[in-house]
């Protein structure tokens, strides 16, 4: 008895000072930031501090990837990079309200912030297209941007009256929050839609495409990245979804990766995006994940969706 | 203690010394625990207190009137078909229609499991049963929805008409969720009875069956709606296993196969989504707040029925 008491207490007491620890964290992160931001002004030569990046999952893979290099390159060692998911809204969110230094979003923070937005700087690291993928069985090659548009609405619900055999359309997508949503409804659809009734939503793009390749009659729309066998890539109005086809213009459904930062970026922030931006990472890593590199780009697209060479 | 042995002082001033000494104990230890408790209430309030601040704004500041976030039909935060609504009824019919299913599917399962325990085979039927149930409790929600997906909703749609995926599929999953739950509470009530009962009853020729149906059961059934209560609780905060299997449509569904959402599921699918302070996002917290008050309620019922149960 006499020793257990002691004992328990101090348990507690350290439950109790990790807790406390552990809600002043936010705080100490800002403040230690803030902190290595001024030392890096008197030292030049050698970038140190930490660089928080929140935000898209769509983009996750990526920024993670690079920050593991860019951690083992011997002359930013000292920095140390963290990536976080959340979503694209809360990496907006968080950026604009400086809780991290760099916000990735899937699409333009004007489309989701209002006069916030205005504070943002905006990096384009990637572009990622997207596809409408069917059940293998629904027969398909091709459907035009009027028979998705009557698909998604819930004009059409048999596949016979697009062309294909007499079955019920599936409809499977992404939360109407959803960057990937978004982009696929602002460029392939042209309109937004509403979630219909027996729809089904799903919060990865992973899920969707394992419920597309296993509901008969099932319709989904993927990355670029996640496409393979199990699902039949269906055309846009006879364009196949090809990496070509989005750098030369000709397959129009695609969406910038952007990292914004609140401003402009610290030094040891601006040395990552740089990274990132640079030819090794951009030919390198974004290739090999599925996306596109900016670089590779012929035509450029504003907030507004205009098309420009 | 030693020193005292060594150095035989005055009793008075020895006693006194004791006394101090405990007295001071007594004090540390009740700050200590005052600390904690303190620290508790603390951390409970002011969840309450940030949920609550962040779900009734989108009463108060951006205008949503109540009785169209509780009973409107439409949830259509993003505004694609012109105002945005914020109808949560679908969500909350969801809630409730998966964990009352649930329920009723594990109750029974779990009844029969926990009087097999303790009634029927005691012996190797506890050893037997008691570390399985322990161990459903611990498999973690994420691994139950992937079951749910890969097993039950493939299941589902080869069975039933429709996808596979809806209120079913997720009431299933939830329910093997939510087993062990009501069995440990039913079978903690069963072993507790008071032996006399049992045998009073075999002395007066009752059949072991007549002594479960007519004795047994009817005195511990507070007890075991206790555990079923709290099992619903348990399936109506669950989020992340439904979210999985039940497709998150945002419609009352039409039958058990269709897509239909929950409350939590609703919540975990659209936050990453919003922006903090907008319109959307403080509705997910009044969603939110939703669910923080079912879970008083179902705490008040469970206070209820034990309280009948002491008398």
């Amino acid at each position: 008895m006499k020793l257990k008491k002691p004992l328990l207490m101090i348990c507690t007491l350290a439950l109790v000072v990790m807790l406390a620890a552990c809600g002043s964290k936010d705080t100490q992160g800002d403040s230690s930031a803030s902190g290595t931001a001024n030392n890096d002004k008197s030292s030049s030569t050698e970038l140190s501090g930490s660089v928080l990046a929140v935000g898209s999952t769509a983009l996750q893979p990526l920024v993670e990837q690079a920050a593991q290099k860019f951690m083992a390159e011997s002359q930013y060692s000292k920095i140390q990079v963290q990536v976080q998911g959340g979503g694209s809204g809360t990496g907006l969110t968080q950026v604009s309200g400086g809780q991290a230094d760099i916000g990735n979003s899937d699409v333009f923070a004007e489309e989701k912030l209002k006069d916030e937005a205005k504070d943002l700087v905006d990096h384009q690291v990637a572009v990622v297209a997207m596809a409408a993928v069917t059940n293998p069985d629904v027969g398909l090659d091709n459907l035009t941007k009027q028979q998705l548009v009557d698909i998604f609405t819930g004009k059409v619900t048999n596949w016979k009256e697009v062309g294909g055999k007499d079955e019920a359309i599936v409809i499977v997508n992404r939360p109407s929050s959803s960057g990937t949503r978004k982009t696929f409804e602002k460029y392939a659809l042209g309109t937004s839609t509403e979630d219909l009734k027996g729809s089904i939503q799903e919060e990865s793009s992973g899920t969707v495409k394992k419920i597309v390749s296993e509901s008969p009659g099932a319709i989904g729309y993927l990355a670029l990245s996640y496409l393979d066998d199990k699902v039949k890539v269906v055309k846009y109005e006879g364009v196949e979804a090809t990496v070509e086809n989005v750098a030369s213009g000709t397959y129009p459904v695609w969406a910038y990766e952007h990292m914004y930062t609140k401003g402009e970026p610290k030094p040891e922030v601006k040395a990552f995006l740089d990274y990132i931006a640079s030819d090794a990472v951009q030919n390198g890593d974004v290739v090999e994940l599925g996306y596109i590199p900016v670089s590779k780009m012929e035509v450029k697209r504003d907030v507004d969706g205009n098309i420009s060479k | 203690m030693k020193a005292m042995d060594e150095r035989p002082v005055q009793v008075g001033s020895a006693r006194s010394a004791r006394f101090k000494k405990h007295h001071a104990e007594d004090l540390a230890g009740r700050s200590y625990t005052f600390i904690c408790v303190a620290l508790l209430i603390v951390i409970i309030i002011s969840i309450i207190y940030f949920v609550a601040s962040k779900g009734l704004a989108t009463f108060f500041r951006d205008g949503v009137s109540l009785g169209d976030f509780l009973f409107g039909t439409t949830w259509d935060p993003e505004g694609n078909q012109g105002e945005p609504m914020y109808g949560v009824l679908p969500f909350i019919f969801g809630s409730f229609a998966t964990s009352l299913l649930a329920a009723l599917i594990a109750s029974p399962l779990s009844i029969c499991a926990s009087l097999f325990m303790t009634e029927i085979v005691p012996g190797w039927g506890k050893k037997l049963l008691q570390p399985v149930i322990e161990l459903l409790a611990g498999i973690p929600s994420v691994v139950y929805g992937f079951i749910g997906l890969t097993v039950v909703v493939p299941f589902m749609r080869n069975v039933f008409p429709g996808q596979g995926i809806g209120i079913a599929a997720g009431a299933l999953v939830l329910s093997v969720m939510i087993l062990p739950t009501i069995t440990s509470v039913a079978s903690d009530a069963l072993s507790s009875l008071p032996r006399g009962l049992k045998e009073s009853s075999f002395a007066l020729g009752a059949t072991r069956w007549q002594t479960i149906s007519r004795v047994i059961l009817p005195t511990v059934l507070p007890s075991i709606l206790t555990g079923v209560v709290l099992g619903m609780a348990r399936a109506f905060g669950e989020a992340l296993a439904v979210q999985m299997v039940i497709g998150n449509a945002p419609h009352i569904p039409r039958s058990l196969f269709e897509s239909a959402s929950t409350l939590t599921s609703v919540i975990t699918l659209d936050m990453g989504n919003t922006v903090m302070g907008s319109t959307h996002s403080n509705a997910l917290w009044s969603m939110a707040l939703a669910l923080m008050f079912m879970t008083f309620i179902f705490v008040l019922i469970v206070r209820l029925l034990e309280r009948r149960h002491r008398i």
